[in-house]
């Protein structure tokens, strides 16, 4: 579904990532790990057009989208829950999903849309008239999702999910990431630094180190790789 | 304010302004220019709210804009003699609304090219911006150059400058308040986040300027016809941070706190000026008592400032719109 051939990004002078080749089959859940500064979050931003490539291809569905402005890219299916969770503090939640759904134009399917997000994440509903900003961390992050699903995305980039949230928690988010990968037959690349929870639920991964991809397989086989036991799973 | 009253305001506005000018005759003319004050104030810091405070970017140039509509209409004006009431009111609201475009255009033209920076590179060159705009009026023969304009007709009454002034809340408020002007506030709160949406950040923060840059022309109109002399000074920088203060002290993004501090604002600095004029106090026995305040009425002014901006840095009023 999304296949990322030889992409190099740099800030400036300096090259975030060296020619990354990766792919994402359709409706499965795939995770990319690494340490900090390794380009994780680079690469999901020049995926969903906020940063444009130096070179390479971003062929989604058959079709080159390197260099497309976002709205473009969110057009065809691409949503990115971005880290930080970077919601419209000022808006209420009802708002925030709505604005998710901007480029929808059929009122119809926003309702739906909404429903199906009220359905996954029964929190939000309560808090349907409050003050985002206002709401917990966790809430933020299921607001931050709720959001990206109200595009009705065909493709869902999750970047650090669990970033700042209490174990239970994470816990809780990684299975609703689970149940929409399920339900809707979405599919999920995620960007975690929660390693064994993202190969847990994934069916394959990429390792990033530096801007280049060094590993990749099955999750099963990651999560047995000595390699990556000792630098991301904790021994 | 609440939206849903905001059509009763509207009409309640204009009409207010309408029999408050019938008597306009009865009012001091110092108040009376005052209160043309306080309606321009009004106009130039809801219509920068729009862009420094829903959309969340720094713009330094405001004044610029209303420099642009202020010599439009008044060179407009000018063209006619004595005319008839009906007419020249008819004249007055082109002329308003001439400026007021000649100032979008503005807007448009340093919009488009410098809306891709951020924060404080906005904040600089929308500066520069002001600053050229003054600049070009100084060196134009035409409008007078820097011995300045002087406008031949007194238009501006309470009818049009409140009228104006509740329009000016009405539309902003209505583009926040709809569907569509929800992109504002998202530009605002996250821009990045915005375009993860698919919004068009850059639209947005263009209508935006536009939209803040017509009002503030036809500010500048309604000036020129209030005054009756322009000079491209009164335009500077200094004039536009006027204008930047009102929107951070009535609470950027809040309408209500922006048009108190606009009133707050240009009845401060006349208010002191008044207090240093009273002739005996009880208990005093000097003239004029308080007359040291006349001297450091600025000083004042500014310490207020501190002092408000200490005790209440989020503005008068804060931004959130609604609480649960």
């Amino acid at each position: 579904m999304l296949e990322i051939k030889n992409l190099t990004v740099s800030y400036g002078a300096i090259s975030a990532l060296h020619g990354i080749t990766l792919s994402v089959q359709s409706g499965s859940i795939v995770t990319l790990i690494g340490s900090n500064g390794a380009g994780k979050t680079t690469t999901l931003k020049t995926v969903s057009g906020l940063l444009k490539p130096k070179s390479g291809e971003i062929n989604y569905e058959g079709k080159n989208i390197a260099g497309l402005p976002p709205h473009e890219i969110v057009a065809r299916g691409l949503s990115h829950v971005p880290e930080g969770r970077m919601i419209f503090a000022n808006l209420t939640v009802l708002e925030n999903l709505q604005m998710g759904a901007y480029l929808v134009r059929d009122n119809k399917i926003v309702r739906r849309e909404l429903e199906f997000v009220f359905a996954t994440f029964p929190r939000l509903k309560e808090r349907e008239q409050q003050i985002a900003g206002t709401l917990s961390g966790g809430e933020q992050q299921m607001l931050a999702i709720g959001r990206a699903l109200m595009s009705q995305p065909k493709f869902l980039m999750l970047d650090e999910p669990s970033l700042g949230l209490a174990p239970l928690l994470v816990k809780s988010i990684f299975e609703k990431i689970v149940e929409i990968n399920r339900e809707r037959g979405l599919t999920i690349l995620l960007v975690e630094q929660n390693a064994n929870r993202a190969l847990e639920i994934s069916s394959f991964g990429f390792v990033l180190e530096t801007g280049k991809i060094t590993l990749q397989g099955d999750s099963v086989a990651l999560r047995q790789n000595p390699q990556v036991k000792s630098a991301y799973l904790g021994g | 304010m609440n939206f849903r009253h905001a059509k009763t305001f509207l009409l309640g506005a204009i009409a207010l302004g309408f029999l408050a000018s019938l008597a306009a005759n009865q009012i001091n003319p110092y108040w009376l220019f005052i209160f043309y004050d306080i309606g321009i104030g009004i106009v130039m810091a809801v219509s920068l709210n729009l862009i420094n405070g829903y959309t969340g970017q720094f713009s330094l140039g405001h004044a610029g804009f209303m420099a642009v509509g202020a010599y439009t209409s008044a060179v407009i004006t000018n063209q006619f003699g004595e005319l008839n009431f009906f007419v020249a009111n008819g004249i007055f609201a082109v002329s308003l609304y001439a400026g007021g475009l000649a100032a979008a255009l503005a807007g448009l033209l340093v919009g488009i090219p410098t809306l891709r920076l951020r924060g404080d590179y906005l904040a600089i060159v929308t500066l520069g911006f002001g600053e050229i705009i003054r600049v070009i009026l100084q060196n134009m023969e035409k409008v007078g150059g820097a011995r300045g304009l002087s406008v031949n007709h007194g238009y501006t009454n309470l009818f049009w400058t409140f009228g104006l002034a509740a329009v000016t809340v009405y539309v902003v408020a209505s583009l926040v308040n709809s569907t569509y002007g929800r992109g504002f506030i998202a530009v605002h709160d996250d821009e990045v986040a915005a375009e993860a949406m698919g919004i068009n950040t850059t639209k947005y923060k263009v209508t935006a300027f536009v939209v803040g840059s017509f009002f503030a022309g036809i500010a500048g109109g309604l000036y020129a016809h209030s005054k009756q002399f322009l000079t491209p000074g009164g335009f500077g920088f200094m004039q536009s941070i006027t204008f930047v203060v009102m929107v951070i002290l009535g609470g950027m993004g809040n309408s209500v706190g922006v048009i108190l501090a606009a009133i707050l604002l240009t009845l401060l600095p006349e208010g002191l000026r008044m207090l240093s004029g009273i002739e005996h106090l009880p208990g005093f026995s000097a003239e004029r008592p308080l007359g040291w305040i006349g001297d450091t009425r600025m000083i004042i002014y500014s310490l207020l400032l501190i002092a408000l901006m200490l005790t209440r840095p989020q503005g008068l009023f804060s931004f959130r719109r609604k609480r649960n």
